[in-house]
């Protein structure tokens, strides 16, 4: 009894504290709005941890403390039953000062959260079943590119990001740096976030989408100022030519399988719209939308079958042949 | 339990009108539930409209002469409504047997009308989301119309058999009642259908 | 000796008659007939009520089964149990059956019951309604599941919202399943909800002002008009669905002037005041247990009738804190904040009024009041992270996470659940005659409290820690296994304590210490009658003089005389001061109202194959119809 108390105290305490870590963690604020947003939940867990602790505590005292006995059920005392009534008004006015109160600071956070900064980086998201397709937005068409489910921006800076869907609704949510936001089909909306620190943030899709769901998940990389932009003149260019021989026959083959049909790889023919941009696919972190980490092993896994990694996702198993495999997987390992 | 008769009602009626029966007090709530479901389908319509800036999105307004008929004999049937409650309050069979063969004509004219209306809308439910919204919209006020009628048939032919007792006239109150419902539920609805498209 | 006294007309009524010779005509007279044809056309509240009870505790059990499967899946990462198909479906299910099939019915299958009791009348208003409203029930969840078994589950979420639920992006039956579905579901309460509101209003006994009514009749009258005001917008909604999917109407499509928020804006009008349909007679039932466990009436009866209905009234202004992240104005947006917030004043209101009444009473601690001390616990920590979720920012955070999960499981299971399983236990002796086994149900109690607690707090962490909701598996590296694990745990120890309930009816149905009349000494008028009720319930109608007739009048019950005793009669009163006024004749058992839900089963079930079914399906409709409202010449539809 004793050492499963021990142990799930332990298992809570392990995870209360990793929260304050983990990439993807409410309490992990990096930005802002999502240290706006946490400094909120701390008061209202507050608020309500002393509320629900004080009704254990009457409730308790209640049913604990010596009463007199009662003949009849319907022997009351008028004494009493009119201060309980007092006591029960005056108890209830106290909810409503407290709820409205914390109505009160709620809007004020959200008055930060939804403050629109004019912001120095605009990135238009597409959602997709079951992937993002991230579109960097510039005054001029030659500098906006397209990349898929790895975000960068700068740190200290406004960041503005426009949700649009391809599809059905998702979900845009990286709860390190703020809230959630959907994609609405026919619509679009924006979230904005400031990031403090530079880092990796997880965010996944948090509105029911379909059969892979649980697998559209995608990152954003706070970097310094001066990384970020060196980061963005190279995503702006397209792919580099492949010099050795396996790598062109990969691209050959890239292009006689039809995989440029889905995908696009820029400064190539491959110009398909269906499935992620791959132009520098080996400066990503993952693959399948958050779903393995980008090394060689998986890369092949994922191309030999995706349907056994993600089911139901709408790449279709391509039959290759090893070799075939084999110098696809090069030739995208080269794109950098 | 032991139990002690304080009160007597072998003297009470066995039937009643309005709020003195069940019945009524059924038609009330369903009355309710559907008159909540006119408001959500108008509602919707409305939250298309807002939405849009173009409205009708693809269609001309429906032709003005359908509906407007319909409304002339929704109002004008009220009073054959209304004589039909009275005598069916005095009891009236032969009153009441008129009153209802009226209704029932009268039902059965505006089904006919309501073909009209369909096919003068100027739309089809699968144009688009304005197509939808209005076919869905005259569709709903249609079951109320076309039930009351059948209602109505029946009650009418009760009417002329064995079973028209006073409890039967307590029906055909509660009838003239749900009709008045069917009337003043399409007095929005027209204006609506008819009358938003052209604003 | 029999002194039949005949009215003015000649007909026979009770006045001077003996008990046990009134009795045994009423008994003639009200008796549902045996055998299977008897079980088809009962048209017997209890009966009724009985069916209605076992069928929604069946589908929680099915519903909790689906829970247990997604709990299995979740247990560890990237566990390979369910695939992701099966899983969605599972989930939906789960939802759908627990929301639709399980949580309203048993609500209105207990006010089905009881209500006609409490008030002091023979039947339920609209008797074939009643049976009606079964037929379709059980046919609508018979054809939910039956089609999950076919693999052709709803596999969109509970609340299934477009696009993912359109043709486009779900082209097999499964979304129509689910729309339909709700149809047959929305018409079983719509039809129960007008019963009770007239049963209510018009039924009740002699002298039952408003301020006597019982506060769990009053609860169900609330939960009666919320569901009348709130079915309506879902039945719109599941209706324009399969019509976009079967006849490509463009409700919902973007392209053609549609739009995907209006969907969520007609579900969620309907969704919000639904979980308050589910609550309301929870509370109503928390009331009328810890007033009978603490030997005193309720404290602040005018106050918790009150916050009945301002909650109900409330519950219509809250919808859109369902949509606080899909891109709606701010400012309306705050306006539903603190209408959300708000809504726990009266629901804290009834909290206090509970807590006065524990304090003042002598608490009798038997198993139905040990399941409203965990209500308490529980409850009131699900009504907080109610009031957090109310906060845009925060829910900004924690829409569609675990933490939510654990927010409705909390209120839902806290403030309807436990409740429930405590009438369970305070019920079953009127119902069956015979009491549960208070030591199982002590078993019960605690298993199920434990159980539920570590199966949902860890939730609350697991989504403030990243978890969304309704994902199939999550990656090792989240870090969210051991909270998963220990909740999946929690979880199996939760569902035995209702193999547990389950085993206690099963032994005390036939094992059971006999009940008697009025085993809890408590003071409405459904202890007034024997355990079980006769089938005409009371042998003659109540009066009563106090809001807790059996604690005022001792072991003495006013009544009234003069109902007939050759046909079925009930007596219709006055709504405020319950003066009677009419006899009003009950219905006898009939067969169209079974005949009535086949045919409208089949205009539904054919209507998502193909548009002609509301052609070729209308006409077995009206005729059944016709059947059951033509008069039969019998003495009940003589006058």
């Amino acid at each position: 009894m004793i050492v499963w108390l021990r142990s799930g105290l332990a298992v809570t305490a392990t995870c209360v504290l990793t929260s304050c870590t983990g990439w993807q963690s409410s309490f992990n604020a990096q930005a802002a709005q999502s240290a706006e947003i946490k400094r909120l939940l701390v008061i209202f867990l507050a608020v309500a941890t002393v509320v629900w602790i004080t009704v254990m505590l009457v409730l308790l005292f209640g049913l604990i403390r010596r009463k007199a006995i009662r003949e009849q059920p319907l022997d009351l005392h008028e004494a009493f039953e009119r201060r309980a009534g007092s006591v029960i008004l005056i108890a209830g006015t106290a909810t409503t000062i407290t709820v409205l109160a914390l109505s009160v600071v709620s809007y004020g956070a959200q008055r930060t959260v939804f403050a629109n900064d004019p912001s120095a980086v605009t990135v238009k998201v597409t959602g997709h079943q079951w992937w993002w397709e991230v579109q960097y937005q510039a005054d001029s068409p030659h500098l906006s590119f397209t990349t898929a489910n790895e975000i960068r921006v700068p740190v200290g800076q406004p960041v503005t990001i426009e949700l649009e869907s391809a599809d059905v609704i998702h979900s845009f949510w990286v709860p390190s740096l703020t809230g959630k936001m959907d994609l609405v089909t026919g619509q679009q909306n924006t979230v904005q976030f400031t990031a403090k620190n530079p880092g990796v943030y997880r965010g996944q899709c948090a509105e029911f989408c379909g059969i892979q769901h649980a697998h559209m998940a995608f990152t954003v990389t706070a970097l310094p100022p001066d990384d970020y932009r060196r980061w963005r003149d190279h995503q702006n260019q397209g792919a580099p030519a492949p010099s050795d021989p396996l790598s062109i026959r990969g691209e050959q083959l890239f292009r006689g399988r039809g995989c440029g049909l889905c995908h696009t790889i820029r400064g190539t023919l491959a110009g398909g719209q269906l499935g992620p941009d791959l132009t520098h696919l080996a400066s990503r972190e993952t693959i399948a939308a958050g779903t393995l980490p980008r090394n060689t092993s998986n890369l092949a896994a994922w191309i030999a079958d995706p349907q056994h990694i993600k089911p139901g996702n709408l790449m279709p198993k391509m039959s290759l042949r090893s070799d075939e495999l084999i110098a696809i997987v090069h030739y995208l390992e080269q794109l950098q | 339990m032991k139990q002690t008769i304080v009160r007597d009602v072998r003297e009470l009626p066995t039937y009643g009108f309005g709020s003195q029966t069940g019945p009524w007090w059924g038609a009330m709530a369903f009355i309710a539930l559907e008159g909540m479901g006119f408001a959500v389908a108008i509602a919707a319509y409305l939250y298309l409209y807002a939405l849009n800036p173009k409205w009708p999105l693809n269609s001309p307004p429906p032709d003005l002469w359908p509906g407007t008929l319909a409304t002339a004999v929704y109002l004008f049937s009220v009073i054959p409504n209304l004589m039909t409650d009275r005598w069916a309050h005095k009891l009236d069979l032969r009153g009441t047997r008129i009153g209802l063969v009226i209704m029932s004509l009268i039902g059965l004219i505006l089904l006919v009308i309501r073909g009209f209306e369909f096919a003068h809308l100027n739309t089809r439910w699968d144009l688009d989301a304005y197509g939808s919204i209005v076919w869905f919209v005259l569709a709903l006020h249609t079951t109320h119309l076309a039930t009351d009628v059948g209602d109505t048939l029946v009650l009418t032919v009760l009417m002329f058999t064995r079973h028209a007792t006073p409890r039967r006239f307590s029906d055909v109150t509660d009838n003239v009642f749900y009709w008045n419902f069917v009337v003043i539920a399409w007095l929005p609805l027209y204006v609506l259908l008819n009358w938003v498209p052209r604003l | 000796m029999s002194d039949l006294a005949p009215d003015a007309a000649g007909d026979l009524r009770d006045n001077g008659l003996e008990q046990s010779e009134l009795a045994a005509i009423l008994q003639r007279m009200w008796r549902t007939p045996s055998g299977w044809l008897g079980a088809l056309t009962s048209v017997d509240h209890k009966v009724i009520g009985k069916r209605y009870i076992l069928t929604a505790l069946a589908f929680l059990i099915l519903g909790g089964l689906l829970a247990v499967l997604m709990r299995l899946q979740l247990a560890g990462a990237e566990r390979r149990l369910l695939s992701p198909d099966l899983y969605n479906q599972v989930f939906t299910m789960h939802g759908s059956t627990m929301m639709f099939l399980f949580a309203v019915p048993v609500m209105e299958a207990f006010a089905v019951y009881f209500v006609p009791l409490m008030v002091g009348t023979r039947n339920i208003a609209f008797p074939r309604l009643n049976a009606f409203s079964y037929w379709i029930f059980l046919f609508g969840g018979c054809f939910l599941w039956i089609a999950f078994l076919f693999n052709v589950g709803p596999d969109v979420g509970w609340f299934a919202y477009v696009p993912l639920s359109s043709l486009q992006y779900n082209p097999t039956k499964r979304a129509d399943v689910w729309a339909q579905m709700i149809t047959f579901t929305e018409i079983a309460a719509l039809a129960v909800a007008v019963e009770i509101v007239v049963t209510v209003f018009k039924q009740r006994a002699v002298g039952m002002t408003l301020d006597r009514i019982p506060v769990f009749v009053w609860a169900m009258l609330v939960t009666s008009f919320l569901v009348l005001f709130a079915m309506p917008s879902i039945m719109v909604a599941s209706t324009s669905l399969i019509l976009d999917r079967l006849v490509n109407t463009h409700f919902y499509d973007t392209a053609s002037g549609g739009n995907v928020l209006l969907w969520q804006h007609l579900f969620w009008f309907f969704g919000h005041p639904e979980v308050y349909i589910i609550f309301i007679p929870g509370a109503g039932m928390v009331s009328m247990i810890i007033a009978t466990f603490a030997r005193r009436p309720v404290v602040g009866y005018t106050i918790i009738i009150l916050s009945l209905i301002a909650t109900g009234f409330l519950s219509f202004g809250l919808w859109v804190h369902h949509m606080f992240v899909t891109g709606l104005p701010q400012l309306g947006a705050s306006m539903f904040t603190a209408s959300s917030m708000l809504i726990a004043v009266p629901s804290g209101l009834q909290i206090f009024c509970w807590l006065a009444t524990l304090w003042d009473g002598r608490p009798v601690y038997r198993t139905p009041l040990l399941f409203v001390l965990g209500f308490f616990v529980i409850f009131v920590v699900g009504g907080l992270s109610g009031v957090m979720v109310a906060s845009v920012p925060i829910d900004m955070q924690v829409h569609d996470t675990y933490f939510v999960v654990a927010h409705f499981h909390y209120v839902l299971i806290g403030g309807a659940v436990f409740p429930l399983v405590g009438v369970v236990y305070y019920w079953f002796p009127k119902i069956t005659g015979r009491m549960l086994s208070e030591r199982l149900g002590r078993w019960n109690f605690w298993l199920a409290f434990i159980g539920f607690n570590v199966a949902f707090f860890p939730m609350h962490i697991l989504g403030l820690m990243g978890m969304p909701r309704r994902v199939y598996t999550y990656t090792a590296e989240m870090g969210w296994d051991h909270l998963n694990y220990l909740s999946s745990a929690g979880a199996a120890v939760f569902a035995s304590s209702f193999v547990l309930l389950i085993a206690n009816v099963m032994f005390s149905l036939r094992r059971g210490e006999p009940a008697g009349d009025n085993p809890w000494g408590a003071s409405t008028l459904e202890w007034a009658t024997s355990s079980p009720p006769p089938p005409y319930n009371f042998s003659r109608i109540p009066v009563v003089t106090h809001r807790d007739p059996l604690w005022a009048d001792g072991g003495n019950l006013p009544v009234v005389a003069g109902l007939s005793v050759e046909r079925r009669e009930v007596l219709l009163s006055s709504i405020a001061d319950a003066e009677p006024h009419t006899r009003e004749a009950s219905p006898e058992p009939s067969i169209w109202p079974l005949l009535t839900a086949i045919a409208t089963t089949i205009f539904f079930i054919g209507s998502i194959f193909t548009p002609w079914a509301a052609v070729w399906g209308t006409p077995p409709i009206a005729i059944a119809l016709i059947g059951w409202f033509w008069p039969t010449g019998s003495k009940e539809d003589e006058e």
